[in-house]
């Protein structure tokens, strides 16, 4: 037993020796047989140098510029590679104060020891300038070209997005981000960043003691090449954009236009907005900090986020569906006692009986009460809940109830509430039609966005369906048509024709709520809505396409606290298809009214 | 005066020129890797030569204090020494110093302690102590447990730290168990699998299933020597191989060929199971076994890494292997240490020549990446000296601890000879790219006094032990 043990001496010898040979192997392969590592002795040190692409640049949908990039200079430092320097010199040229020198060294020691980081972030052409002369002086620091985010119309901040430094999340998730890179945080800068980022290049560089690049690293050969991004086409146009922010000036609210027959959002205006040249290079961290603060959150873009109660805008929903229900025609009549209706108050006097189109130009709530009421209450369905789910599918299929967009950032969905809500809040059997009377004037749970709103005008204009609405036309010089789904309301045209002709009313008819702001060249069609607000005055809500044959834009406009629709709302989308069609406003009088009316300090 | 002799007369001077040369040649390298014009003389604190030749004079005194003291001190006080140093490992989860992310520093003034790296000793004596002590039984399970707490609580200690380098060095002591007789199966278990661990992390399941395939039918043609029988099994493989792929192609199932080979494998080894197990095979149904067991073992790790753990925990583990780049750049490390070692060709650069490590392109270099020093500046002849040199002490120390007549002195011996080698092996093997980067110091060489320290109790205590030996006549 004991000499079978001792014989393990041997084993364990034996495996310290054969180890020994594999090393001393493997050594004489790298230091004498292979070439690869051999590095002449002036040029030992290897620089990774990063080449960041371009940005992709962005366009609107006329091929104007919206954003383009502007050279930036980053100063960057290798830790060890630090020798003691000229700091006075040093400090002057850059104009900071010793200790920040300090503090920004021990911050770069603590990232890396041997790897850059960033010194300084986007120092001035100027004093790159200066700097590239006397570089040489400062071992250890070397400066990398960058490049800045520029917005030559400051417009569409909100739809455009900004772009800033990755932070530790992002780069954990996706390993082509390294800290001190830059992304795409919001808007179109966010959902199209993998064709904006391009690809990052890197060259390794030999460097000499005196920090002067010596040449390339083995030919190149581990080299990248940095590809450029994809440059962009919106499908906004600028002046309207610009045009709309102006509109808006002053005012809480949004306004949206899809061209019906395409999907594509020629605006989305969110009021109040900010220049989106705040919110590059230095000053960015301060300007963020002052915007997120700002009650009035200019960074919220209303026009994807805000959720409103569509009010009156909806009762064009109801009838489309009445008629496909076939429970409303067109000479469907009801009577209506104004004011003292029940259990629906009416807002204003009109004459009674009225039938459809005339409910739709005088918005009468009783009548739509009653379209309300015959959908659900359906002999053709067993109950209440049944009918109530028949006709929420409608409202699915019109885009309501969740995100309607293609391709926009944060969108919300609004809310139309479910079966399951119902039979929670009142008990399962516990509601009727009655109880849940608000829906049908677009008050009560439901919730919709401005996008959706436009959109659903969109879809009257087209007479039954829509191109979910996108923001982008072309990335690289390619349409991207094809890829946008054409969504059917499984509404018959024939219904759609109707309520046309009620929207055209509310424009041309003599009791019409937009009767003042028609224009005799472009047939308009719209209908008003005034969506409830418990806490303060009524947001003022209009929703319009024209021309009434072969649309051309269809537009939503929000202007919050700004009480009943006609006031504000429908003056704004009456001028902003005014020059989207026209190119040019006469309507000189309303547009000054418009822009200089102040409901921000109203409040 | 006997006394006298009986200190030093028998002390084993070659081990002792091994260590002043290994520990000379650290430091000359060391300064050559820190040395910058501005500061040059070697007595400067400030700088790590200055630091590391003050460590070196306060291990002569240790050695001297080791050399004074009673050799009955070490085997006495075995245990208290290994429980205070757990107690120290403990406190210094609580209070210690994070330095590069390990909790394992104490701070004293601008001076600091690395207690892990002195419970080594203190597990290599407390080791050797339960071992030799009489209720001791290899194989019982009741002293395998005790004989694991002993190992893996100052392990599982250091761990905590987060100081995964210091903690592996625990399976070094392996080596010792199997010398005392621990089967050799649970070492050759233990290596494999970590072995098949590894391959199956960087290899595809196709390689890995023909890598073990072909090693198996080897080691059987090299010990059967039957050429029929490898030719049947090689034949069935071979057919049940043919007659799935034919399956695979004719029915259009585009299986990975993977699955095709391990099936094979699989099919035809169970016949082969089958037909030794009968015959009374012994050879050819453990390998047959051995081999679906590696295969079915290599198939369930990649299939735990690949779909149960999360993707950070597969990163963990890929850096840990250097298969990916991590944050403070483990590829970038050995790309650059290859680089460093590799330009010193034959006969190096000369002595403060380096240039790859002195413009401070190897991470850690005057600590855990000192060999690229050597082989920059010193070249192939360089860095074989020093293997060489590592080699005859490491051959000594086994020489030595085989000649102990106490079991206490040989265990130790060889708890010595394991440390020594595992940190010793595993460091040069990651600094040229054999190993992944486990952050572990070259022994007597890296910059560091805790560590020097450390490596000083271990061997002198036993050239104390074994400078006594005789006294074991009586
Ligand atoms: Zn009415």
């Amino acid at each position: 037993m004991n000499t079978l043990l001792d014989r393990r001496k041997y084993v364990i010898g034996a495996i310290i020796v054969v180890l020994t040979l594999i090393f001393l192997v493997k050594l004489f392969f790298i230091q004498v047989v292979n070439t690869r590592y051999k590095v002449s002795a002036e040029h030992n040190s290897q620089r990774h140098q990063i080449e960041y692409p371009a940005r992709g640049l962005i366009y609107d949908r006329y091929n104007n510029l919206l954003v383009y990039n502007q050279a930036a200079y980053d100063l960057m430092i290798v830790p060890r590679e630090v020798r003691t320097f000229d700091t006075l010199d040093f400090c002057n040229m850059l104009e900071i104060s010793l200790q920040q020198v300090r503090d920004n060294i021990n911050a770069a020691k603590k990232h890396s020891w041997y790897k850059p980081s960033i010194f300084l972030k986007q120092i001035s052409a100027i004093t790159y300038a200066k700097l590239q002369e006397k570089l040489f002086k400062f071992p250890g620091f070397f400066v990398q070209t960058r490049t800045l985010r520029k917005y030559p119309q400051s417009t569409a901040a909100n739809v455009l997005g900004y772009v800033g430094e990755v932070d530790e999340r992002i780069t954990q998730r996706d390993n082509y981000y390294k800290s001190g890179d830059y992304t795409g945080i919001s808007g179109i800068e966010k959902t199209y960043e993998n064709d904006l980022r391009g690809r990052k290049g890197v060259t390794i560089y030999l460097v000499d003691v005196h920090n002067r690049k010596q040449g390339s690293f083995q030919e190149g050969k581990y080299d990248t090449v940095a590809v450029s991004g994809k440059d962009i086409m919106t499908t906004i146009d600028a002046e309207l954009q610009a045009y709309g922010e102006l509109l808006m000036r002053n005012k809480i609210g949004s306004i949206t236009a899809i061209e019906p027959s395409t999907g594509e959002i020629l605006c989305m205006v969110s009021s109040p907005s900010y220049d989106p040249n705040l919110l590059v290079g230095r000053v960015r961290g301060q300007n963020y900090r002052i915007l997120s603060q700002d009650t009035l959150n200019p960074l919220f873009n209303r026009a994807l986020m805000a959720q409103y109660p569509p009010g009156s805008t909806f009762k064009l929903a109801n009838a489309l569906i009445g008629m496909q229900e076939g429970v409303v025609h067109r000479n469907t009549s009801y009577s209506c006692s104004g004011p003292e209706s029940r259990p629906i108050r009416c807002s204003h006097n009109h004459i009674s009986p009225i039938a459809l189109i005339g409910s739709i130009e005088q918005s009468c709530n009783s009548y739509y009460w009653k379209v309300f009421n015959s959908i659900i209450s359906n002999p053709k369905y067993q109950n209440t809940e049944e009918g109530f789910q028949a006709w929420r599918s409608y409202f699915l299929n019109l885009g309501f109830g969740s995100p309607v967009g293609a391709d926009l950032f944060n969108e919300l969905g609004g809310n139309i509430p479910t079966v399951q809500f119902y039979d929670k809040y009142y008990k399962k059997g516990g509601w009727r039609p009655m109880t849940i009377r608000s829906l049908s004037i677009g008050q009560g749970e439901i919730l919709v966005t401005p996008i959706q709103l436009a959109n659903f005008t969109a879809t009257i204009a087209n007479r039954g369906f829509y191109i979910k609405p996108h923001i982008v036309k072309q990335v690289d010089n390619l349409a991207l048509d094809s890829q946008f789904e054409r969504k059917e309301s499984h509404i018959d045209s024939s219904a759609f024709e109707l309520v046309v002709e009620g929207m055209g009313r509310v424009f041309d008819g003599d009791h019409g709520t937009a009767r003042w702001y028609r224009l005799p060249e472009i047939p308009m069609c719209g209908k008003t809505g005034t969506a409830e607000n418990p806490h303060g005055d009524d947001h003022s809500i209009f929703i319009a396409f024209a021309p009434r044959e072969n649309p051309q834009i269809a537009v939503s406009v929000v202007v919050e606290n700004a009480g009943f629709g006609s006031t504000w709302a429908v003056p704004i989308a009456s001028l902003m298809i005014e020059k989207y069609i026209n190119r040019t406003v006469e309507r000189k009088g309303i547009e000054d009214r418009m822009t200089s009316g102040n409901l921000i300090s109203k409040k | 005066m006997t006394r006298r002799l009986n200190r030093t007369g028998d002390v084993d001077w070659i081990s002792i020129a091994v260590y002043f040369l290994l520990v000379l040649l650290g430091w000359i390298n060391i300064y050559a890797a820190v040395y910058d014009q501005d500061h040059h003389s070697i007595f400067d604190t400030t700088q790590r030569y200055g630091k590391q030749l003050l460590w070196i004079g306060f291990s002569v005194l240790v050695i001297i204090a080791i050399f004074i003291i009673d050799v009955k001190f070490y085997d006495f006080f075995a245990y208290v020494i290994y429980g205070l140093l757990i107690s120290i490992l403990i406190i210094v989860l609580l209070f210690g110093v994070e330095v590069n992310g390990a909790r394992s520093w104490f701070e004293i003034g601008s001076f600091r302690m690395q207690p892990a790296e002195f419970a080594k000793f203190a597990t290599t004596l407390a080791l050797a102590k339960y071992l030799n002590s009489a209720n001791f039984k290899i194989h019982n399970l009741k002293s395998l447990f005790y004989l694991g707490l002993i190992i893996f609580l100052p392990a599982g200690l250091i761990l905590l730290q987060n100081d995964t380098g210091s903690a592996m060095v625990y399976i070094a002591f392996f080596f010792v168990l199997y010398r005392e007789g621990l089967s050799g199966s649970f070492l050759l278990i233990g290596v494999l699998s970590v072995v098949l661990f590894i391959m199956s992390m960087m290899l595809d399941l196709t390689t890995i299933s023909i890598l073990l395939t072909s090693s198996a039918v080897l080691v059987y043609a090299l010990y059967q020597r039957n050429w029929k029988e490898i030719g049947f099994v090689a034949g069935v493989f071979l057919a049940f191989g043919a007659i799935l792929y034919a399956i695979d192609y004719f029915f259009k199932l585009n299986r990975p060929g993977y699955q095709i080979v391990l099936l094979a494998v699989l099919l035809s080894g169970l016949i082969y199971l089958y037909f030794s197990y009968f015959k009374k095979l012994q050879i050819g149904f453990v390998l047959t076994f051995a081999l679906i067991a590696g295969i079915s073992y290599t198939t369930t790790v990649d299939y735990v890494f690949n779909n149960l753990l999360e993707a950070h925990q597969q990163d963990r583990i890929k850096v840990l292997l250097g298969m990916v780049d991590d944050p403070h750049g483990a590829g970038y490390n050995v790309t650059q240490s290859k680089i460093a070692i590799g330009s010193g060709g034959l006969t190096g650069k000369g002595f403060l020549q380096g240039t790859q490590t002195k413009f401070d392109f190897v991470p850690e270099q005057s600590t855990d990446f000192i060999f690229c020093t050597v082989g920059e500046e010193w070249g192939y002849l360089g860095t074989s000296t020093v293997i060489i040199l590592f080699v005859l002490l490491l051959l000594r120390l086994i020489f030595l601890a085989e000649r102990q007549r106490s079991h206490f002195n040989r265990i130790f011996g060889w708890g010595v000879v394991s440390v020594i080698f595992f940190h010793f092996a595993v460091n040069i093997a990651m600094t040229i790219g054999l190993a992944p980067v486990i952050g572990i110091p070259l022994p007597f060489f890296s910059y560091g006094g805790s560590s020097l320290w450390g490596f000083t109790f271990l061997l002198f205590v036993f050239l104390k032990l074994d400078s006594t030996r005789k006294q074991y006549l009586q």
